[in-house]
């Protein structure tokens, strides 16, 4: 599927949202929402998404909306899924909850929506910080990552622990399907959207999201972070159905971190030492995944 | 209300001579400013000034020029 296959005006996110400019949720939200189409119910926790989406009484979503608490998107999207189902409708549910609503807080109802195998879509939007309350650290934030509870100082040097693997996480699950995608890689992304779409059961899919507010970073640069995180090996594309990896994707040729981090302000106070020992991380994750040392 | 424009500080300027129709711009811009015409044209009432079209152009075909009072 190419760019040029989506449709023309169909917008189910409408422009007017109050996002930041540069975000990347809403390039997300906007094109997945192309290919589910009308037919869609949106369930969102609390995350930017549901604030920029729509405050009364203004909103920006075209189909069923609804949000709940921020701990509940698995047993709603289960809830709305098996309803729909009962009155022998066919639609397509998804809960796009963002990394705090997935990697902490919404773990437990996700897990168990997983381990049922609802009939949904379950898509986590990941800015690797808490960055609608104003940029807490979360399970997704990387390593060294200044933010405002783990503010770089003298006591400490940014986030001491690395980021936590969700979508293997859910790969353990053997789920239908799950995917990680980037804004960066379009024909990958639309692709990986529809498969998901066409799929029944539980589905997962994990696309990194860079904030220019949170990551403390040129708006103009959002795609091109997402691009280099890829190229780095700090986020890895692929698909995994029944918890096999059937397709990954991997960079023609790997950047050092030092290129992704540069240009962020949450790594400004980066020493070398810490550099190398996110390269070591990101090196680590490589060899698990792809079978060989970068 | 919901005017996003009233953000922006800098304006993209698709020239068209330059522009590929790749669509790229198309496709990133958050706010879905830019529409897809016979060339890209962008909502100014709503593109709030990211740059991520300028900056994601393969042919530099789209400046970004300081708004003027």
């Amino acid at each position: 599927m190419n760019i040029k296959d989506l449709p023309e005006d169909e917008n189910y996110f409408t422009p007017g949202h109050t996002a930041c400019a540069g975000c990347a949720a809403p390039i997300i939200v906007r094109n997945m929402m192309k290919i589910f189409g009308k037919d869609t119910i949106v369930y969102t926790p609390a995350n930017c998404l549901l604030v920029f989406g729509g405050t009364y009484p203004y909103l920006s979503w075209k189909v069923p909306y609804l949000h709940e608490a921020f701990e509940n998107t698995g047993s709603c999207i289960a809830g709305v899924s098996r309803a729909y189902k009962k009155k022998g409708k066919k639609v397509t549910v998804v809960g796009f909850a963002g990394d705090g609503g997935t990697y902490d807080i919404g773990i437990q109802a996700l897990s168990g929506a997983a381990e049922r195998n609802e009939d949904a879509i379950y898509v986590c939007y990941d800015n690797e910080a808490y960055m609608n309350t104003g940029i807490q650290r979360s399970g997704s934030t990387p390593y060294g990552a200044s933010t405002t509870t783990t503010p770089a100082g003298k006591k400490i040097p940014g986030k001491l622990e690395h980021k936590k693997d969700m979508a293997e996480i859910m790969r353990a699950h053997q789920i239908p399907y799950v995917a990680t995608m980037s804004i960066a890689h379009p024909k990958d992304f639309l692709e990986k959207t529809k498969k998901a779409k066409e799929t029944e059961g539980f589905r997962y899919l994990h696309v990194l999201s860079p904030c220019p507010t949170g990551w403390r970073a040129d708006p103009a640069k959002t795609v091109e972070l997402a691009r280099k995180a890829v190229d780095c090996g700090m986020w890895t594309l692929y698909e995994a159905e029944y918890g096999e990896i059937t397709n990954i994707y991997k960079p023609k040729k790997k950047i050092p971190v030092e290129e992704y981090i540069r240009g962020q302000g949450r790594f400004r106070h980066f020493t070398p030492e810490m550099v190398e020992e996110l390269q070591r991380w990101v090196d680590e994750k490589w060899e698990r995944l792809y079978g060989e040392k970068p | 209300m919901g005017k996003t424009g009233t953000w922006r500080v800098f304006r993209p300027v698709i020239d068209k001579e330059k522009c590929i129709k790749c669509w790229f711009c198309w496709v990133y811009c958050p706010d879905a400013a830019i529409a897809r015409k016979e060339y890209p044209e962008v909502d100014y009432d709503y593109c709030k000034g990211c740059g991520i079209c300028a900056n994601e152009c393969p042919v530099n075909a789209i400046e970004m020029r300081r708004e003027e009072k």
